[in-house]
């Protein structure tokens, strides 16, 4: 929260009130001033006023019963002020007039609904399609998740003026383009709440993915994605392919603490410690995929979930049903196709039919040309021609997945298997 | 807002679309300015001659380039515009998205730059003086 001046001792219960409301209510006290004032900008510095105000004032008057809707008229008449005095000093006779008439128009109706409506406002303007993937991201993580510029640019390894100018031009394009601040229109739903769910994926996946940078914002960045989403959820219930992220989220996160040793080397979904998983995630997650492939309206996320669910409740890698999961797969390339999909797919096939099958799936794809640059392609080739026994192509094929590779732990674990089928191959050659 | 929205497409698909084809899409683009020049949203457009009949200028050091041909040699060339007058954007993409060169080319929206009214006046006032 903003660095508040604290008079004296007897503010500090006052003070730790305003801290609780401040986590709690932060966000929707800004998207609803937003909308008020009609700027970011004076609508951040008018929530920053209106919380010093309730340091001030609370110890005396009390918490008020609706703390919202007291923080947005603070907030609100703070920003008139504010005003005022700038258009004294600039002498601009206009903005005198602007602020009396906001001054003089009824107070604006604060209700939960209202309020839920403004979060929702905030969220989809920081995720306009017309606004890139790396401004959606900042301007989100900033705005909706009131992480600090520094935090951002810790978790995308940028440096916070980089972050912080990505903001501001996002900022700028919404007010010069006309971006406006609404909850799109049913037509617009489907795609606008794809941009949403697209930023919320990307935020989940560099906490989940990335393996470099400060591990405990890393795994902020995952809790954030899964909040937001459950946040989304409860306000638009019922929608498919929120369900179905929040549940591809959840049984993804719940395998987190399997995933690596303690040196930080990868563990294939095989060797992980299933009864390590986390059992509540699994469960609503579990939950979540079936009310998603129930909705009216379902998309890869929710497919993609069904997948992870089948591994989740497997209790043994060999008693993954592979044969649901390659059907899945078929289902997703309906949706969604990508070399990347087929990929998966071969090898759940291979799962099913043995690794021959697989193989002339995945050779097929590679020879397709678009994933010839990509490493985990020529990993899973590999590890088909391992288990074929064709040690020599298998080694050839992980040392020009290693050429692509740039993850450290996922070149020490093509190194090791290198190391592993070259062991294989000398000693067939001996034997 | 106004917004200016640029046609960009691929200007050999006007000599190599067969005359049926090209009819049908001429027809898409008279029924697409029907409508919005009577909702009000069409408040001017024009199609282009192709790249071919362009020039560029250039004035460096008070002297002047003349040449042939657009800015830049790219796969889609400007070849048409709208002014909207729309409320916001999502309102003009909504639009933009209909003009029938979207489906086969791409359009850019782009908000004009709202010059404040004092601006304006010292614009004309310098014009008269100059």
């Amino acid at each position: 929260m903003p660095d508040l001046e604290v008079g004296d001792a007897s503010t500090s219960e006052a003070r730790a009130a305003v801290e609780r409301v401040y986590r709690s209510e932060s966000r929707r006290v800004l998207a609803t001033l937003i909308r008020l004032l009609g700027d970011f900008d004076l609508a951040e510095e008018a929530l920053h006023d209106a919380f010093t105000a309730a340091v001030q004032q609370w110890p005396a008057s009390g918490v008020p019963a609706n703390p919202r809707a007291w923080l947005v008229s603070a907030g609100r008449f703070k920003a008139v002020d504010q005003e005022r005095r700038r258009a004294k000093h600039a002498a601009a006779r206009d903005a005198i007039a602007d602020g009396l008439a906001l001054r003089n128009t009824p107070p604006p109706d604060i209700d939960d609904e209202s309020l839920d409506d403004d979060w929702l406002r905030l969220l989809f303007t920081c995720c306009h399609p017309a606004l890139s993937d790396d401004a959606r991201i900042a301007l989100t993580l900033r705005e909706v998740c009131d992480l600090t510029t520094e935090q951002v640019a810790r978790a995308f390894l940028s440096t916070p003026p980089t972050i912080a100018q990505r903001i501001v031009r996002a900022k700028a394009k919404i007010r010069d383009a006309g971006i406006p601040y609404a909850i799109p229109t049913r037509a617009d739903m489907p795609e606008r709440l794809d941009a949403v769910l697209h930023v919320i994926y990307l935020v989940f996946n560099e906490g989940y993915s990335a393996t470099s940078g400060d591990a405990v914002v890393r795994s902020d960045l995952t809790r954030e994605a899964i909040r937001l989403a459950r946040l989304l959820l409860d306000l638009l219930p019922g929608e498919g392919e929120i369900c179905g992220l929040l549940a591809l989220m959840l049984l993804h996160d719940s395998r987190r603490d399997t995933r690596t040793t303690a040196e930080g080397d990868l563990v294939l979904l095989a060797d992980q410690d299933r009864t390590a998983w986390d059992q509540a995630e699994i469960e609503e997650g579990l939950e979540l995929v079936r009310l998603a492939l129930r909705a009216p309206r379902y998309g890869s996320y929710a497919v993609q979930a069904a997948i992870a669910a089948l591994h989740a409740q497997a209790p043994t890698a060999a008693e993954t049903d592979w044969s649901e999961i390659a059907g899945l797969y078929d289902v997703l390339l309906g949706i969604d196709a990508s070399p990347v999909v087929e990929l998966n797919r071969a090898v759940a096939i291979a799962m099913r039919d043995g690794p021959e099958a697989g193989l002339a799936l995945v050779d097929a794809i590679v020879a397709g040309g678009s994933l010839d640059r990509y490493h985990l392609a020529h990993a899973a080739r590999a590890d088909l021609l391992a288990r074929l026994g064709r040690s020599d192509e298998a080694a050839t094929a992980y040392e020009r997945a290693l050429r692509l590779a740039s993850q450290a732990p996922e070149r020490r674990f093509i190194e090791r298997r290198i190391a592993e089928v070259r062991g294989l191959a000398s000693s067939t050659l001996s034997s | 807002m106004k917004y200016l929205c640029l046609i960009y497409e691929d200007e050999t698909f006007w000599t190599r679309t067969p005359k049926p084809e090209l009819d049908a899409v001429m027809g898409d683009y008279r029924a697409f300015g029907t409508t919005y020049i009577q909702s009000g949203h069409i408040l001017g457009g024009n199609a282009l001659q192709p790249t071919a009949t362009a020039t560029t200028i250039r004035v460096r050091n008070g002297k002047m380039s003349t040449t042939d041909g657009p800015f830049a040699e790219t796969r889609e060339q400007l070849g048409g515009y709208y002014l909207l007058e729309a409320k916001d954007l999502n309102e003009a993409i909504q639009i933009a998205a209909k003009i029938p060169g979207a489906k086969t080319g791409s359009v850019e929206v782009r908000p004009i730059m709202e010059v404040p009214e004092s601006v304006l006046n010292l614009m004309s006032e310098s014009s008269v003086s100059a």
